[in-house]
């Protein structure tokens, strides 16, 4: 009988990945294809971010992937002077949350906009992005 | 219906770099509260011990501790809700009393957060909170109460001195407070001077003097039966109410930023228990991690309506003379922070407040009493109401 390969490609995702295998591993191929995706449950269609295999409103494990898609508002953020290791390259940096229709999504600001642009209220766009280890992410742009 | 109450309170020096093993350090809280409650070991019936394991390197350390502290062969167990994790512990330990199983009941918490090496530590950090969806990004505790504190500047117009007068409270009390690893005075002019070191930058709004310090430490609280109660203590201190709540460990779980749902839940639950309201509290120990937290608390608990919790800490009306003292003890900010034994600490406080035993820090003689202990970022939470008769 042939090896099982293991789907590991949650270790993918962020700066340092902390989990290898989901069984919303298709996010990050979502993300390779240029997608931020959700998840929507086929029986009671509650959405989720971040994206859930199973639906704890119906108990069913039957789900839709849907794109975040439209502007989302910026809720809160914060600019870190200090990482856990692992992320000393990336800093400093910034985290957010941006409400978008039927959900939340946190994640951190792209370094392209100066600071003094980031203001609660802001529209932002959900958007991949490769990190130069092979890692990958989204980050928040102006939209 | 019988009561439970607190008999024995114990707490060990709050230092950093504990120069002992933990079973050791909990030894000194543990001696101190049986010593208070005037019993023996054989009286105690079981013990809960509580930390946040990922700071220990003994496995399962319920079972040695329980033995080194002289608890076998009683029933011993271990439970954690990380920060919180001694409240939860004698939120159980007061449902095991109250149905009977047992007549008293030991609480001990602890953390040798020097167990590990510090960047053991910042790696356990970055494992904070949900380590698939939000630790990827590289976020620290900090940071998490940073955007709830830049929320609450955004929805109220709190500002970064409203924190700091927050911090310069809890240093006038951690001066007078033994126990306490931070003992210094801290001026809102330090928070003003870029050279200071309370105004360097940590995660924006908050700087390193909105931030409690890792320590080493532990606590001790004994619980007992009414009857055991009255046949062993003079002044017995009531367990009136106890509330608890939890919610998403994720920030995009989550609809409110300004405040914790946690503390709103667990405080309706233990008012109601109590059968008291937020203006019967007469002295309180709230969860000040970080200066906003103590912000958030005072909305969350009633003792401030939502946005107004600037106007209590601008009047001082939560130092020692003012209408509701909070954390006269120096709170998390002065005595530090060693994670499971941080509610125990917070309980003893209250016990010696309503006892009239709280020496310098004393106010002027409560009734009633209130604990609210967070662990996580809001993800637990726990308020625990006491009396005295």
């Amino acid at each position: 009988m042939a090896k099982q390969e293991i789907d590991d490609r949650f270790k993918k995702f962020g700066t340092v990945s902390f989990t290898a295998i989901s069984k919303v591993n298709e996010f990050i191929s979502f993300l390779e294809k240029g997608k931020v995706m959700a998840t929507k449950c086929k029986k009671c269609g509650m959405s989720f971010f971040p994206p859930r295999a199973d639906c704890c409103d119906c108990l069913s494990s039957d789900m839709d992937w849907v794109e975040v898609t439209g502007d989302g508002t910026l809720l809160t953020f914060s600019k870190l002077q200090y990482g856990p290791v692992g992320f000393e390259g990336d800093l400093p940096y910034i985290i957010a949350l941006a409400q978008y229709k039927d959900v939340k999504v946190f994640g951190r600001m792209s370094k392209e906009l100066p600071d003094s642009d980031i203001k609660i209220g802001m529209k932002v766009k959900a958007l991949p992005v490769k990190h130069s280890n092979g890692q990958i992410s989204y980050e928040f742009k102006k939209a | 219906m019988a009561r439970v109450a607190i008999i024995g309170v114990g707490q060990s020096k709050f230092v950093r770099g504990y120069p002992g093993s933990i079973r050791e350090l909990a030894f000194e809280a543990y001696r101190e509260a049986v010593q208070d409650a005037k019993i023996t070991s054989k009286d105690i019936d079981a013990s809960i011990i509580c930390s946040a394991p990922e700071y220990d390197k003994q496995r399962s350390p319920a079972g040695v501790i329980a033995e080194y502290l002289g608890l076998t062969p009683q029933p011993t167990f271990y439970l954690e809700t990380v920060c919180s994790s001694s409240s939860s512990g004698l939120k159980v330990a007061y449902s095991m009393v109250k149905a009977g199983l047992h007549d008293a009941v030991c609480v001990l918490g602890f953390q040798k957060m020097s167990e590990i090496s510090s960047a053991e530590s910042q790696e356990r950090m970055g494992r904070g909170a949900d380590i698939q969806w939000e630790s990827p990004f590289g976020t620290m505790m900090p940071a998490y109460y940073a955007l709830h504190a830049r929320a609450h500047m955004e929805k109220y117009g709190t500002t970064e001195d409203d924190l700091a007068l927050i911090r310069v409270k809890a240093a006038t009390y951690g001066q007078i407070n033994d126990r306490a690893v931070y003992q210094k005075p801290v001026t809102l002019e330090m928070f003003k001077n870029p050279q200071d070191n309370m105004a360097g930058p940590v995660a924006s709004p908050l700087r390193v003097g909105d931030c409690c310090a890792n320590a080493d430490g532990s606590s001790c609280i004994i619980i007992a039966s009414e009857a055991k109660a009255k046949a062993v203590c003079k002044k017995p201190v009531w367990i009136m109410g106890v509330g608890a709540a939890s919610t998403a460990v994720n920030m995009a779980g989550r609809d409110i930023f300004s405040g914790l749902t946690v503390a709103m839940e667990a405080s309706a639950t233990a008012y109601k228990m109590a059968g008291v309201s937020s203006k019967d509290i007469d002295v309180a120990e709230v969860h000040d991690c970080f200066t906003i937290a103590e912000m958030m608390a005072y909305e969350n608990l009633g003792f401030a309506k939502p946005g107004e919790g600037k106007d209590l800490i601008r009047a001082k009306e939560t130092y020692k003379e003012g209408s509701i003292p909070v954390n006269v003890d120096g709170g998390l900010l002065s005595k530090g922070h060693p994670i499971g034994a941080t509610g125990g600490s917070q309980i003893r406080t209250i016990v010696l407040q309503l006892r009239g035993e709280a020496g310098p820090m004393q106010v002027n003689d409560p009734e009633i009493g209130l604990v609210h202990n967070i662990g996580g970022v809001g993800l637990y939470g726990n308020v625990t109401i006491l009396g005295r008769d």
